[in-house]
């Protein structure tokens, strides 16, 4: 690891100072991505700006079906909270199948998301769940919000400090990990809310998280994983690599849909 | 650089560390505690595992400055003197391992799993849970059998104490 300087943020406002202040700072949170890619250098921020210890960034809260959670909130605490586990079931499950008991620690859905890792679990649930992403400076649709791979739509000093979202009639979420990595090789969280079938595929597109049109349209008129039969999608714009083809990929993902569908209704 | 305190095994500790000083380095250089063993260094094999702030972490994977002002129990911090914590005890007599060198980080993420589960554990939610360990001589099976029947004792010791 290059050197580094280390700065612990007592609020949001101080983070914001610091990261204006300071060019090649990166803000840290759990650090379950940034400190082994330090290590790797194949990052190497000049600064490091803990956000861990700002209370304000931490919390769940579900008011009606309206559900909060702030960004420094761990996996862990996701995974295990009540209120949220009645509000939206396949969004702790999700958390807790993140990483092992010892990432979801530490690691936080904020830095899952402005980290939008094209395998991270957290995107496709909150594209499938419209949710909101609440900054230090305005608020973004997560539609919005993620843009490419490990890119978002966060500005210059711009700082996730909440998730928002309405829990959904019905959610659920599938993955196939990669047998090594244990990232999702295809990942789809599917929602069904008042405003329709969303799905939203996760560790399977080569421009990171993205919905499914032609899902959504099948899944519109029947909620059924049956409802996907035969379906096929192309294989254009999946990612390829040594774990799997783009082929198949694009079929892991419907295989992946049917499962997230039948959990969603279980 | 910046100075570090935080209680190690009960102890405080304060030290001068580069920022970059990863906690299990800070554990093993500037305390001499080798315990805590670096196998992966990549975050994938769980030896490093130490309890920070009663929840169990991967040493390699945060700074020692990030965990200043923190309490830290490593794998020298489970014995009561020279009576063994029941984790130990259950790997020892369960021979839950072979070359020892996952056996810190297997210990501390078994007590930490079974103080998340004071319901008692099963052996499905014990491998499930040792995602982030492991282990390339026992085949896991008799470090499944040392968990199981240290959350035995250990929940049968939490019932005596109430």
């Amino acid at each position: 690891m290059y050197s580094v300087n280390y700065h612990r943020a007592a609020s949001v406002e101080d983070a914001a100072r610091l990261l204006a202040a300071n060019d090649e700072a990166k803000l840290v949170s759990g650090g379950m991505t940034l400190i082994p890619a330090m290590k790797t250098r194949l990052a190497a921020p000049s600064d490091l700006i803990d956000l861990r210890h700002i209370a304000a960034l931490k919390g769940i809260s579900v008011s009606g079906s309206t559900v909060t959670i702030g960004a420094g909130t761990t996996h862990a605490e996701v995974a295990a909270s009540q209120e949220l586990a009645a509000a939206c079931p396949a969004f702790v499950k999700l958390a807790g199948s993140i990483g092992d008991p010892h990432v979801r620690h530490l690691g936080t859905i904020g830095g899952s998301v402005a980290n939008n890792d094209p395998a991270a679990d957290y995107p496709a649930a909150l594209l499938a769940l419209g949710a909101t992403v609440v900054t230090n400076k305005r608020e973004v649709a997560a539609e919005d919000f993620f843009t490419g791979l490990f890119e978002t739509a966060l500005g210059e000093g711009e700082i996730v400090t909440a998730i928002r979202f309405t829990a959904p009639q019905a959610a659920g979420y599938q993955k196939f990990r990669n047998p090594a990595s244990r990232y999702a090789m295809a990942g789809v969280f599917v929602a069904r809310g008042s405003d329709g079938v969303k799905v939203a595929v996760t560790g399977a597109g080569d421009n990171g998280v993205f919905r499914s049109a032609e899902m959504e349209a099948a899944l519109s008129s029947n909620f059924d994983a049956a409802a996907l039969d035969g379906l096929t999608l192309p294989a254009d714009g999946m990612m390829s690599d040594i774990h799997a083809s783009a082929d198949y990929r694009a079929n892991l993902v419907v295989v992946m849909a049917k499962r997230a569908v039948a959990a969603a209704n279980g | 650089m910046s100075e570090v305190k935080m209680v190690v095994n009960g102890r405080t500790i304060t030290g001068n560390v580069e920022d970059r000083t990863l906690l299990v380095h800070f554990l093993r250089e500037n305390l001499g505690m080798t315990g805590t063993h670096v196998g992966c260094d990549t975050s994938q094999c769980g030896a490093c595992v130490v309890h920070l702030d009663g929840k169990a972490v991967k040493s390699c994977s945060i700074l020692a400055v990030q965990a200043s002002g923190s309490e830290v129990v490593t794998i020298e911090g489970l014995a009561d003197g020279s009576d063994l914590h029941p984790v130990q005890a259950a790997f020892r007599e369960h021979h839950g391992l072979q070359c020892g060198f996952c056996t810190p980080g297997m210990i501390m993420a078994a007590t930490d799993m079974i103080n998340r589960h004071p319901e008692g554990l099963d052996e499905k939610t014990v491998r499930a849970e040792l995602e982030g360990n492991i282990c390339r001589c026992t085949g896991y099976h008799n470090i499944v059998k040392a968990i199981l029947a240290a959350s035995e004792v250990m929940s049968k010791g939490a019932a005596k104490a109430a």
